[in-house]
């Protein structure tokens, strides 16, 4: 069946290749590699933060960072990754994947998908800046007030910080703006909403957080930079002012941002299940609608961080009604996911280890982060190890699980090649060794009482075995890593082709070439199913999607994107590096967005 | 009728989409939502905020409800301008359409040399952003609004130079439709700033 | 929000000069009111009702008749008005948690 669509194409004509092309495309696939590939970079960048931080911690009283470095070490560590890692890791999935599941040639706007990626990689680079200008930010990823205030942190850490989230929260927006429109609008004829993959459903929800919760933060950013610069006191409490103001604020995006790092690797575990249990996904409707109802509940359990604040019994019950509600739908889909499985003929491969590794992990994260829906529970755990043991299981076990899951399953439709089998089981139990390695002690340590965020420990505390054993589980979890690495290069290199489909998969992405030609679908296929490759018309349905007819007409390529972002991160950094950037950055932005505007598109 | 298919299906943008609605349209309005929430989370701390200060100048002693409300009237004539000339624009009248546009724009004009009038009158009452709470909420929370303004008014001339070129047809009608949401969105954020700042002390 | 068939967006044309001068008089009239109650004491237990429902009332035409939302596609209601009521919602739970009331 490859073959023949293969025969079908058009004799494909060379990609343009070299750094002009890659600065100018509006390619999404190409777009989707180039962040993938930053963020991943920024992901073992954040990696190697966390290995300084359990080496600092392998025994009592260490002196191998001092406690400022400690600090930014956390610090960045978190921010990375977060907003360099598994949100654009999570980007790059959007990108590749969304028009190719909806059958559609490109997003909605294909320019302001270059601008977005663009405007993330400057963000990323500057924040990172702050380690060679005077000291990276140490307030940890939150931020508190007042401890961000020009008294406490008179460096320039927190303004890098704080302009570098402004900077990364406009790619964020631009982007999720253009997956909100791509999605209802761009699906191939036939394709309803309810027929739509779960993954793009997930990409649905996560954007609408994005574009909600994003302007919260953005506003709390604006109140601190008026503070730091302007000498306003709007988290001042000397004059009259609540720095309590700031965790609302910063939580009411804080809460809905958990949602916007898990629910696309649930996505894209929804999409690996099925394929390697030979099975329809179990219960897609309830699947669908637990993900638009955790989207609805994560704007209504945001002071669950701040029950140690003292809200009061009547905030205190509310919030925790509500995160306790929040478990359901959660629970609903991992009950699905078990379903999914249940009866069907399991296929053990990488991808799927990895998919049941998360169901495991992120469910192991969930039942911990149950426990501190409860206000008295809570005050007990609260900035201890046991709330960063639960983050890392649904943030590690979870997100990253599911996003190792979604880079083995597409590696092939992405690069035309398949990866190693062995090595990636190699990784896999690896990894899962290491992962509960480093993270199952820190469950008890913090139950023990030791506090998240401070350099060291006394020996005398009963801290330093199981210290010792997590920073043994993050130094394995490095190794994981690298046979990842090495198995992603070697495999793309010279792995076996792949074909169309290698795995057998029914969604529309395995009905076209891999790697897709830069037009995706020669005639846009016509959807009549959930799972339109499993049907009987399957065939009829991959002839169509690669059979060209006449010329295919694509946006050309456009460098104003990359200058607009270019103009738009200078500018926004010549808040920390003076008028001298910020006045250039304001000028080329506006040459950027105006040539942009009027730059013929079709 | 027809200059409402013009509004849906302009003829530059050729492929239909799924919902058959327009995708800058649509991009606009979740813009808009996303909007709702900055103005949301500035209005919330303004009323958070309120009545903690230890120092003056405090609201009740310099808002000039008389001026303000002119302002009001100002922005909210501005929008009834504004669908009068999209409505010329849906009817192909150019002229006409540039007339309004303009007297919109003057109209935005006034209003933020308004905004400007009203703060340096507080700025010589002693109120600055670093002086308390008052002056920094209401300053970073108008101000933003006056930004928003600024920018419509900006917005406004452009496509005041197109119809001046004749490039303003009623094939360009969800030009001028877009630039009216945005315009609009702003007057309603400032009817519920006038009545939540302003009125209600 | 309205009772016309989604299938069919363009199925109303948007309202002519003459609906719009029409709203526009209302929005000055309510404009007139609210400020007018501002400064007749006698309305003082009933200002923050009385003006928080006129707002909304001049919000509301404004976003249905000149935003065009009480004759478009349903969805442009559902991208702005979720939104907005999230944005209520926040600075309602917001004041309640300070204690502003």
């Amino acid at each position: 069946m490859a073959t023949t669509a293969a025969t079908l194409h058009a004799p494909a004509h060379a990609e343009p290749s070299g750094l002009w092309s890659w600065i100018t495309t509006v390619d999404h696939k190409r777009i989707g590699a180039l962040y993938g590939i930053t963020a991943f970079c920024f992901f073992l960048i954040g990696g190697f933060e966390a290995l300084l931080i359990r080496i600092q911690l392998i025994r009592p009283d260490n002196t191998f960072v001092s406690p400022d470095v400690y600090n930014q070490l956390f610090t960045m560590h978190a921010t990375t990754m977060i907003f360099l890692a598994v949100m654009p890791l999570s980007a790059s999935f959007f990108n590749f994947l969304i028009p190719l599941m909806i059958g559609a040639r490109d997003v909605a706007f294909p320019r302001l998908n270059a601008f977005s990626y663009w405007v993330f990689l400057f963000g990323a680079i500057f924040i990172n800046l702050s380690f060679v200008f005077g000291g990276a930010p140490d307030v940890g990823w939150f931020g508190y007030a007042n401890l961000t205030s020009k008294q406490f942190s008179p460096g320039h850490g927190v303004d890098f910080w704080a302009v570098g989230l402004q900077i990364l929260g406009v790619a964020s927006l631009a982007a999720a703006f253009n997956f909100i429109v791509t999605i209802l609008n761009l699906r191939a004829p036939g394709m309803r909403l309810m027929r739509m993959p779960v993954f793009v459903w997930m990409t649905l929800v996560t954007s609408f957080l994005i574009i909600l919760a994003f302007p919260v933060i953005t506003v709390a950013l604006i109140f601190l930079l008026f503070d730091r610069f302007i000498g306003t006191h709007f988290f001042i409490p000397s004059a009259g002012a609540d720095p309590l103001l700031w965790q609302h604020l910063f939580w009411l995006f804080g809460h809905p941002e958990v949602y916007i790092l898990i629910l696309p690797a649930m996505g894209i575990v929804s999409e690996v299940l099925p394929t390697f249990s030979r099975k329809p996904l179990f219960g897609y409707p309830v699947i669908v609608y637990s993900g638009i109802f955790i989207g609805f509940m994560g704007w209504g359990v945001w002071s669950h961080h701040m029950f140690s604040v003292g809200l009061g019994p009547l905030a205190d019950s509310f919030f925790a009604l509500s995160t306790m509600l929040i478990a359901i739908p959660t629970g609903v889909k991992i009950f699905n996911w078990l379903a999914t499985m249940w009866g069907g003929r399991l296929e053990l491969k990488t991808p799927m280890l990895f998919a049941i590794g998360f169901i495991i992990l992120f469910t192991m994260g969930g039942l911990s982060g149950f426990m501190h829906a409860s206000p008295p529970a809570d005050l007990q755990q609260t900035d201890t190890y046991f709330v960063v043991a639960h983050i890392h299981y649904v943030l590690f076990g979870g997100a990253i699980m599911g996003i190792f899951a979604g880079l083995y399953y597409w590696f092939p439709k992405m690069t035309g090649r398949m990866m190693n089998d062995r090595l990636g089981k190699v990784h896999f139990w690896l990894q899962l060794v290491a992962m509960n390695l480093t993270f199952f002690p820190m469950h008890f340590v913090g139950l023990l009482g030791m506090p998240r965020r401070v350099y060291t420990y006394g020996a005398n505390l009963g801290f330093n075995e199981m210290n010792f054993w997590s920073t043994i589980g993050a130094l394995l979890l490095a190794p994981a890593i690298l046979i990842f690495v090495y198995n992603w290069i070697t495999s793309w290199r010279s792995g076996p082709p792949a074909g169309n489909d290698p795995w057998g998969g029914a969604t529309l992405e395995w009905a076209i070439p891999s790697p897709p030609p830069s037009y995706n679908f020669g005639t846009i296929p016509e959807v009549h199913s959930l799972d339109p490759l499993w049907h009987k018309d399957s065939r009829e349905l991959v002839l169509a999607s690669n059979h060209v007819h006449g010329h295919i007409h694509m946006p050309p390529n456009s460098y104003w994107p990359f200058l607009g972002a270019l103009g738009m991160a200078m500018m926004m950094s010549g808040m920390v590096f003076g008028w001298f950037v910020g006045i250039p950055g304001l000028l080329l932005m506006l040459l950027g967005f105006y040539n942009w505007a009027f730059e013929p598109c079709h | 009728m027809s200059s409402a298919a013009a509004t849906l299906a302009p003829v530059h943008e050729a492929h239909p989409t799924s919902t058959g609605l327009n995708n800058r349209k649509m991009v606009f309005w979740a813009f808009l939502g996303s909007e709702c929430m900055f103005f949301g989370s500035l209005i919330a701390t303004y009323l958070v905020y309120k009545g903690r200060d230890k120092v003056g100048p405090h609201p009740h002693e310099i808002f000039n409800i008389v001026f303000t409300s002119f302002s009001a009237f100002v922005l909210l004539m501005s929008s009834l301008t504004m669908v009068l000339a999209l409505a010329a624009v849906q009817r192909n009248n150019q002229k006409t359409a540039r007339l309004w546009l303009a007297a919109t724009a003057l109209l935005g004009m006034t209003f933020v040399g308004g905004q400007c009038y009203e703060f340096s009158e507080f700025f010589s009452h002693g109120l600055k952003l670093q002086t308390n709470l008052f002056g920094a909420t209401f300053y970073v929370l108008t101000g933003f609004h006056g930004t928003h303004v600024t920018i419509g008014v900006i917005w406004l001339w452009s496509l005041f130079m197109m119809a001046t070129k004749g490039k303003l047809g009623s094939e360009r009608a969800l030009d001028v439709e877009i630039a009216g949401l945005y315009w609009h969105f702003v007057d309603v954020v400032w009817i519920a700033i006038f009545t939540l700042v302003y009125l209600l002390q | 929000m309205t009772d016309h068939d989604p299938s069919q967006p363009a199925a109303h044309a948007h309202p002519g000069a003459k609906e719009y001068l029409a709203i526009g008089l209302v929005l000055v009239v309510i404009t007139a009111i609210e400020v007018a109650v501002f400064y007749i004491p006698s309305m003082k237990p009933v200002l923050v009702p009385v003006l928080l429902s006129l707002s909304a009332v001049k919000f509301a035409l404004v976003a249905m008749f000149y935003m065009h939302l009480k004759f478009d596609h349903k969805l442009f209601s559902w991208l702005f008005v979720l939104p907005m009521l999230l944005a209520i919602f926040v600075i309602v739970a917001l004041m309640k948690l300070f204690g502003v009331w």
